[in-house]
């Protein structure tokens, strides 16, 4: 029995210190990725808290609070007096500065007003305010009306809604293309396709916006939405990637049933694409919900038209001397895109590594 | 819109093509999917690059007569200061952005691609969740962290001893370093995709190496990056392009904040002299200019690559 205990700590001891270094170096890895995380997350906090602040607390300042304080008051033959901490032989105490003075001041304690004015000596400046954590949540109804975010949300939606259906029409059936059928030239039509990938917009942009002004169509949402119903590269490439997967020996017994190109596409291809076509859904949906450059340009002069992109930036410059309310805008607008990735971050991040990676 | 297209296209078929043979059916098929792209690529990619050429040897005003003017612009390119000053902005501030852009995400994902970390599916959607935040909400949120005065940033930066640390974004010599911090927000697509690289990366190459004896270094140098290396020639690009086309935040900092020399970023310099000074033949000089710059800028990448990207396959 012994020599079988001594045996097996002689064994096991290496391997134990061998797992316990394991652990070791896996927690400060680990703690390091999580303290990383903190620092990069840390706007969002700034944000956070700068958007609580009512805009009558304290002037912003280096040495103003990060939290949201305010002072304490207490109110004493109606008038309101603030609460400070006051040394004394009983410990600190909090105690309403009635009469302040440099050599003595005078105070009532807000537990026992009956007592009468408390004398106390010392300066009063010295002493410091009790202040109590008062998040102000007034400034996000107040934004949301006057930044009218109904009616942002709304252009937002529509185009992005809209520009997203023209999308996945026009994706679908140019990736299918690419994806089933023999067509002349295809290898160099993809190559095209995907060199349009890094084509700056700039170089387009001049005819394009001269075009729309000559058919009316600036200072409407058009300019934002009819060219999505003619495909674009990413999303193309995306959707091809997966249709290429599937395999053809379904196309092929659909066809001998009977079925025509259009008939598989929306019976045997689409059905088993859906992870593939939500993905791309979602890519145009914050696509649309992003684009500043486009409101920009086409909806000039328009605010009534102007989505949440340009419209945020347009409210915050007018109130950019409330930065509680600029901050509290910028947090509403990114709500829903954020929401939207967390609910579906599985299928959009997959989105991202094909056609990130695949290429 | 599309789909009625498509479904003109489907009686066209009923009658014609059934004589054909399949060969030629699925072609006309192929042509008939294929067709969006081919109108669109017509319409608003072909046709625009080849007029913007056109436009740049006009005098161009939106709702003007535009008449010729030969070299005019182009000369007046080569000559403006404010758009060699421009052109100066954006390389200065690339030499800083491009290597922050591929190495926080490469080493970001060599992070998360550690066997010593855990929790790294919540790391990963949180790492990535930034990129996510619409670009106009991330530009104010950042503003105001980095405030000078009241900043969490600075603030941060004084509580561990820094008295003194940079009004990020009213200084000229820190303007450019506070939008490469903004930019860090901007990294989840590259870090993913250089993520998702890293883990096809064969598992029996590392165990090679480590009865070899290499270490972690020594296994990220030899093995890791050259098999990533065509992820990070595709984000290199595509980050050089997106310099030349870095307008946002510019835009939104020199509205709210003040007009600055430091950031008239090139494509903001383009967009003034069209919509602001409605100069479109001008402006569309610049487009190709700065096309042209993004094209050799690539071609040089691609160039270099031969050196230091691996591809697998063995071609190229």
């Amino acid at each position: 029995m012994a020599g079988n205990s001594i045996s097996r700590s002689v064994n096991t001891s290496p391997f134990y210190s061998r797992q316990l270094r394991g652990f070791a170096i896996k927690a400060l890895v680990t703690l390091f990725a999580f303290m990383l995380l903190i620092v990069y997350l840390l706007p969002f906090g700034n944000m956070v808290l700068i958007s609580l602040r009512s805009s009558d607390m304290l002037a912003l300042t280096q040495d103003s609070s990060v939290l949201p304080l305010i002072p304490i008051t207490y109110t004493y033959e109606d008038k309101e007096y603030p609460i400070v901490e006051v040394p004394t032989d009983d410990g600190v105490q909090q105690w309403a500065l009635v009469k302040k003075g440099r050599q003595a001041s005078q105070f009532i304690d807000p537990a026992n007003p009956d007592a009468g004015l408390i004398d106390w000596d010392g300066n009063w400046r010295l002493l410091s305010e009790v202040q109590e954590f008062s998040p102000y949540f007034e400034n996000y109804p107040t934004a949301w009306e006057a930044a009218n975010f109904p009616r942002m949300f709304g252009n937002t939606l529509v185009i992005a809604v809209v520009g997203m259906i023209g999308t996945l029409l026009s994706c679908i059936s140019v990736a299918y293309a690419f994806a089933r059928f023999p067509i002349p030239g295809k290898n160099i039509l993809f190559i095209i396709l995907i060199g349009t990938i890094i084509l700056p917009s700039q170089v387009t942009l001049i005819p394009t916006y001269a075009f729309f002004a000559s058919i009316g169509w600036v200072g409407t949402w058009l300019p934002l939405i009819v060219p999505h119903f003619f495909a674009n590269a990413y999303n193309v490439f995306l959707l091809r990637q997966y249709f290429m997967t599937l395999p053809r020996e379904l196309d092929e017994a659909a066809m001998i049933d009977g079925a025509g190109p259009f008939r598989i596409l929306t019976s045997v291809i689409i059905p088993q694409s859906w992870a593939a076509i939500i993905a791309v859904g979602i890519f145009h949906f914050v696509f649309a919900w992003n684009d500043f450059f486009g409101p920009l340009i086409y909806l000039l002069g328009k605010p009534e038209l102007q989505p949440i992109s340009v419209g945020v930036q347009i409210f915050n410059f007018q109130y950019s001397p409330h930065p509680e309310l600029v901050q509290a805008t910028s947090l509403m607008a990114m709500v829903l895109p954020l929401v939207i990735f967390f609910l579906a971050q599985k299928v959009f991040m997959r989105g991202i590594v094909i056609t990130g990676v695949e290429k | 819109m599309n789909s009625q297209s498509a479904s003109a296209g489907v009686a066209a078929a009923q009658n014609a093509p059934r004589a054909w043979s399949i060969e030629k059916r699925q072609r006309f098929w192929g042509w008939v999917f294929l067709s969006p792209w081919i109108v669109g690529f017509t319409l608003f990619t072909a046709f625009p690059i080849a007029a913007s050429l056109l436009f740049s040897f006009m005098d161009f005003k939106i709702g003007e007569e535009m008449h010729f003017i030969g070299l005019k612009n182009w000369q007046t390119l080569v000559t403006d200061p404010i758009t060699l000053q421009s052109l100066g902005v954006t390389i200065k501030f690339g030499l800083i952005a491009l290597p922050v852009s591929i190495l926080f995400p490469l080493a970001l994902a060599a992070m998360l691609n550690s066997k010593h970390v855990v929790g790294k599916p919540i790391l990963r959607v949180l790492f990535y969740m930034p990129y996510m935040v619409p670009a106009i909400s991330g530009i104010f949120i950042w503003q105001s962290f980095l405030n000078g005065q009241t900043g969490w940033l600075n603030r941060l930066l004084r509580l561990i001893g820094f008295v003194d640390p940079p009004n990020w974004l009213f200084d000229s010599a820190w303007i450019h370093s506070a939008m490469v911090l903004i930019g860090l927000w901007g990294v989840g697509n590259a870090m993913l995709t250089m993520l998702a690289s890293m883990q096809g990366v064969p598992t029996e190459l590392y165990e090679a190496a480590d009865v070899d004896g290499a270490g972690p270094f020594t296994k990220f140098r030899k093995i890791t990056f050259p098999m990533i290396s065509p992820v990070i020639l595709y984000n290199l690009v595509l980050t050089t392009i997106g310099l030349m086309q870095y307008f946002v935040v510019p835009f939104v900092l020199s509205s709210t904040t003040r007009s600055n020399p430091d950031t008239n970023f090139i494509n903001l310099h383009l967009y003034r002299t069209a919509f602001q000074f409605f100069d479109m033949g001008y402006a569309a000089a610049l487009a190709w200019f700065l096309f042209a710059i993004g094209l050799l800028l690539t071609i040089g990448i691609f160039a270099t690559s031969r050196r230091w990207v691996y591809y697998s396959g063995g071609d190229l």
